[in-house]
């Protein structure tokens, strides 16, 4: 027997489930969202993917600590972010990253086809970003030469650190940069992921 | 301020609880969603440093007694219905039974009970929200337990149709 209290204490776990899908249909009917959320498990660990309404804004690295990069979403773009687990609305363009993010680690995908919000990054980062993004699958770049396609020859440090603060790794592919020597410089995502990556566009 | 999705994740369950207390489990649903889609939308509002439980009890509270209002004026008098045993027998009928006697509470006890006990909001608040002193609101809500302390809900694996 379970006392009347313990009765009105019990909720059934599906029950809520089923109530956050439909939070996450209204919300984003309403437009009340600043940017909605999904995970998805890759070679190269979990990934958190963000988007808002004008396409995907983030994608991070389990390193970074998904709680301290929906923090810092909440900051930069809105506190009224959802995890979504539906595959409508804004939680089907996730879907759809979340497939070609698939299919690119399966070696089955050379480029993404996605609307992206690049609202993250501003001023000369966001000039480097764009750069990237014409870099092709399988070939690499030196930081160098990425400075001086952006327009600004020595500014080979900022575009270090403009591919430091990527917001899109692996979609806009600062993996792809390397130093002038050949070795990896840096990534965001440890060493491990960017050797990782170039070995998947390498063998395909 | 926390992203909503970790809001929801906290306090789902606690809202819930509140809701289906004071609306009953059929329309829990709506008034749950109804308080998180209100709430979504007031949370960038919402001061920092504020106790978001009682933020969201006091929504729900409110979402809740709309309901409650509109029910009872839809509702159309008929005269009595006899009451019968149900020729379907009812898979859920400990529990039914328990809904019946929390709806049966005075309103004033159901919701000192739901608002304290289920939603954790100090009787000084709850008291707030209802009107009266602080000590009839613990008066109420303490009614209110005892008038369901003696009252059980079969198990599940025990229950027979």
């Amino acid at each position: 027997m379970t006392t009347a209290m313990e009765t009105l204490e019990n909720v059934d776990s599906a029950q809520l489930e089923g109530l956050h899908r439909a939070l996450e249909d209204s919300a984003a009917r309403d437009g009340l969202l600043d940017a909605a959320y999904r995970t998805l498990d890759t070679p190269i660990g979990n990934l958190l993917i963000a988007a808002t309404d004008r396409g995907v804004v983030r994608v991070a690295f389990a390193s970074e600590g998904h709680d301290a990069v929906l923090d810092a979403l909440a900051t930069r773009l809105g506190s009224r972010i959802l995890r979504m687990t539906s595959t409508r609305g804004v939680g089907g363009e996730l879907d759809a990253a979340a497939r070609e993010l698939d299919e690119y680690f399966a070696g089955r995908r050379t480029a993404f086809d996605l609307p992206l919000d690049l609202s993250l990054a501003t001023g000369f980062r966001r000039t480097v970003l764009g750069h990237l993004r014409e870099i092709a699958y399988g070939s690499t770049e030196s930081y160098a030469q990425v400075a001086e396609a952006a327009g600004s020859p020595r500014a080979v440090r900022a575009v270090g650190s403009a591919c430091a603060t990527n917001p899109l790794p692996v979609i806009v592919p600062c993996h792809r940069v390397l130093r002038s020597d050949g070795s990896l410089g840096g990534y965001l995502g440890g060493l491990e992921a960017k050797r990782a990556l170039l070995a998947l566009e390498a063998a395909a | 301020m926390r992203p909503f999705e970790s809001v929801v994740e906290e306090f789902g369950a606690r809202v819930f609880r509140v809701c289906r207390a004071v609306v009953g489990p059929v329309d829990a649903e709506d008034a749950w969603s109804e308080t998180f889609l209100a709430a979504l939308g007031a949370y960038p509002r919402l001061a920092p440093g504020s106790d978001v439980s009682a933020w969201l009890v006091t929504i729900a509270h409110r979402k809740s007694i709309d309901i409650l209002r509109a029910k009872s004026r839809a509702a159309i008098p008929i005269g009595d219905i006899p009451e019968r045993p149900s020729a379907f027998g009812n898979p859920d009928a400990g529990r039914g039974e328990l809904w019946g006697k929390v709806a049966a509470l005075p309103e004033r006890q159901r919701l000192a009970v739901a608002y304290h006990y289920l939603g954790g909001l100090p009787h000084a608040q709850t008291a707030e929200l209802l009107g009266g002193s602080v000590e009839s609101i613990r008066r109420a809500a303490s009614d209110g337990v005892a008038a369901l302390r003696n009252f059980y809900v079969p198990d599940l694996d025990r229950r027979t149709s």
